[in-house]
């Protein structure tokens, strides 16, 4: 047994040896000369805006995961639009939100033959080789709320620019302190690419003329942590005493964070605002501690959403930028850069509305 | 094989005590699990065939294969493992892992693409070796350890990319392992899943090493008394199972072109589901390849024919939750029962003369 186990590992050994020398003696496949190919498949044939929407389009939701309020409320509002056009609607997901179930799913979509697939991508290039496979079956890709490479799919319906997100937040938080005073930003992890990008578009945004009063005094991080959030919440106002307002671009963020406040000594006199969801935040507004927050509406989105992928079966647009459909009673939209077509400005919740959602 | 005559001993005696006839092996499939287990492969098959739409169909057959490959090659090493009475908890992280050090490799070595494969499958087995020292060399309960090392490798290998992807593998490599064989619709990674299922078909079963992995499954110290090395083989184990791993890592990451820390979070599950479908006994010392490469597909196919019936995702976690139990229950009861009707045959023998 020993001599034999020892022969056999020096013969692996040394198998790898000779594997590893000639593979790295011949070359291969690096990096550098691998080369990148984007084939860009965008917009093929050409749009007959006048087309109608066809009846009887088989229209598949697949979110992240299933089980989601967010997805669910996304997806109910793709129900309402597809019912508007006579359309088959179907959502189907994982329980978890990876990207290889994801890929199972798209198959299965695919194999059933559907007109078109409404996704949310839980990796923006693990699902590009299915869903290729299924454009390639016939049907119509479009993303929304998590896009894809976009060589991947038709359309992106992206919930808002983060310009849009800007302006939002340092409008609301500037209406709600009289437009002056020191403000801090409670934002998710220091790495988070959109809270950062969003941040920086505030800056900017804050050196307008009518925000000259408002100070930016510092940026905490809570790692979209509710804990963490919540202790830095309290850390912000010892910290800073003159401190006026807080925006927290996350939605955990905001939650602890309106939970602190709604605790404290500080309630209504310090404000708050951010990117929340109703559910979270509906005691919070009704018992004041918040004003105003804001959040893209998920239902718009996937009403949106199953639209674009109408007009699409249908031939009405194909991706192209400047193609133009109706969205129901959202109105008209017209394709951009890169086959994105943006939902607006995110909606506003405060006491008179929130009440009308639920997600 | 010279050691052929010195070493089936104790495993033979092992396995008697446990399973009459069972011996025999191959000459008795009839009633054994994995022959129920293929009989329900053909049977599902032939249902979903029949009853769902779109699923008998070549296009069908190569997304199903495809979503199997990794499971597939995960149940082999798992396999040996389980027979030993071990288990290996850590598999999906360490694909998860090998594949964020293939991206970061890739990324920032230079090194070419053939070079970063060899040296994702060493450092797999790496990983596994790890898993094999605390297990063999600190001799603590592979289930404590490797669900110690489920969360290590999952936590190192967000260490090593963030949560950041790796994505721009060549589209040649990419391509290539979710070909099809010419003419076929069978993908061609079936070829090496199925050989590596034939190198370890043929040690379990048909080398001392595969019969002293069954001795020291029934009995540990019998087995060290007749002389089987169980800590040195027990390591060898692990080793193979993180050099799988390593394997399955390259597979996934090519497949969907994405090298990222959660890839194949929660597969150590669907595995252990697959192996002790596939009628492998989760206290040691039973079961056979064919089997669960029989509960592999059959996992396989009753998944892609509940997706495709738009059975919704709860659903199915109902169902592969439901297989386990019934795969764990089953066999101990039939075994519960043979052996009860055994005994009462015996005392009918003894009473009758």
């Amino acid at each position: 047994m020993v001599t034999l186990s020892r022969l056999r590992l020096g013969a692996t050994a040394l198998t790898l040896t000779a594997l590893v020398l000639g593979t790295a003696a011949c070359g291969g496949t690096t990096r550098d000369n691998a080369g990148s190919d984007s084939g860009g498949n965008q917009a093929g044939g050409t749009a007959n805006p006048q087309a109608p929407i066809k009846e009887g389009l088989k229209i598949a939701f697949l979110p992240k995961q299933v089980n989601n309020p967010y997805f669910t409320t996304a997806d109910n509002g793709g129900k309402e639009a597809v019912t508007e056009v006579k359309g088959e609607f179907k959502e189907v997901g994982p329980s978890e939100a990876s990207a290889s179930s994801q890929v199972s799913y798209i198959n299965t979509l695919s194999q059933q033959g559907m007109d078109v697939i409404v996704t949310s991508a839980n990796d923006p290039n693990a699902i590009c080789g299915a869903l290729n496979q299924a454009k390639a079956a016939g049907a119509k890709i479009v993303t929304f709320d998590s896009d894809t490479k976009p060589e991947c799919r038709q359309i992106f319906v992206n919930q808002v620019t983060a310009q849009g997100i800007a302006e939002n937040q340092v409008k609301l938080i500037s209406e709600q302190i009289g437009g002056e005073g020191e403000i801090a930003i409670l934002s998710a992890t220091a790495n988070a690419t959109n809270q950062n990008a969003w941040i920086e578009l505030m800056k900017e945004e804050l050196k307008k003329p009518e925000y000259s009063k408002i100070k930016l005094v510092t940026v905490a991080y809570g790692n979209d942590d509710d804990q963490k959030s919540f202790q830095e919440m309290q850390g912000l106002l010892q910290a800073y005493p003159n401190l006026k307002g807080v925006i927290s671009p996350t939605t955990v963020g905001v939650a602890a964070a309106a939970r602190y406040l709604s605790g404290s000594q500080y309630k209504g006199k310090v404000k708050l605002t951010g990117l929340g969801t109703p559910n979270q935040m509906r005691e919070y507004v009704k018992d004041g501690t918040v004003d105003a927050f804001a959040l893209w509406n998920p239902a718009d989105l996937g009403y949106l959403a199953a639209y674009a992928g109408a007009a699409l079966a249908s031939g009405q647009i194909t991706g192209a930028e400047g193609d133009k459909f109706t969205a129901g009673k959202l109105g008209e939209f017209t394709v951009g850069k890169d086959g994105v077509v943006v939902l607006g400005p995110p909606t506003v919740f405060d006491k008179s509305n929130i009440d009308k959602f639920n997600f | 094989m010279a050691h052929d005559s010195l070493t089936p001993a104790p495993p033979a005696g092992g396995g008697a005590v446990r399973e009459p006839g069972r011996r025999v092996g191959l000459g008795a499939p009839l009633g054994s699990w994995d022959a129920a287990i293929v009989a329900g492969l053909v049977v599902a098959v032939l249902v979903a065939g029949a009853a769902v739409p779109n699923f008998a169909t070549g296009r069908n057959a190569q997304f199903l294969l495809l979503d199997l490959v990794p499971l597939a090659l995960l149940a082999l090493p798992m396999t040996l493992i389980v027979v030993t009475g071990e288990i290996d908890l850590s598999v999906a992280s360490m694909v998860g892992l090998c594949s964020t050090l293939m991206g970061q490799l890739w990324l920032s070595s230079g090194l070419s693409l053939e070079l970063i494969c060899v040296l994702v499958v060493l450092l797999g087995a790496l990983l596994g070796a790890v898993n094999g020292v605390f297990v063999t060399g600190f001799g603590l309960p592979s289930l404590a350890v490797t669900i110690g090392t489920l969360a290590l490798y999952r936590g190192l290998s967000f260490v090593v990319l963030g949560d950041q992807a790796v994505a721009d593998f060549p589209a040649g490599w990419t391509a290539a392992v979710v070909r099809p064989m010419p003419g076929t619709s069978i993908p061609v990674m079936v070829v090496p899943v199925l050989l590596l299922a034939l190198v370890f078909g043929v040690v379990l079963h048909a080398t001392p090493v595969g019969r002293a992995l069954y001795a020291m499954g029934n009995n540990a110290e019998a087995a060290t008394f007749a002389g089987v090395s169980v800590a040195r083989t027990k390591f060898w184990l692990f080793v193979a199972s993180g050099a799988v791993c390593g394997l399955a890592g390259l597979f996934w990451t090519l497949r969907y072109a994405s090298a990222r820390g959660d890839n194949a979070t929660g597969l150590e599950l669907t595995v252990v589901t697959a192996v002790l479908l596939g009628g492998v006994s989760i206290f040691g010392g039973r079961g056979r390849l064919l089997g669960v490469v029989a509960g592999v597909l059959l996992l396989g196919v009753v998944r892609n024919a509940l997706q495709l019936a738009d059975v919704d995702a709860n659903a199915l976690t109902i169902v592969t939750g439901t297989l386990l139990i019934a795969s764990v229950v089953l066999p101990n009861a039939v075994g519960d029962a043979r052996a009860r009707l055994h005994r009462r045959r015996q005392r009918a023998q003894v009473a009758a003369p």
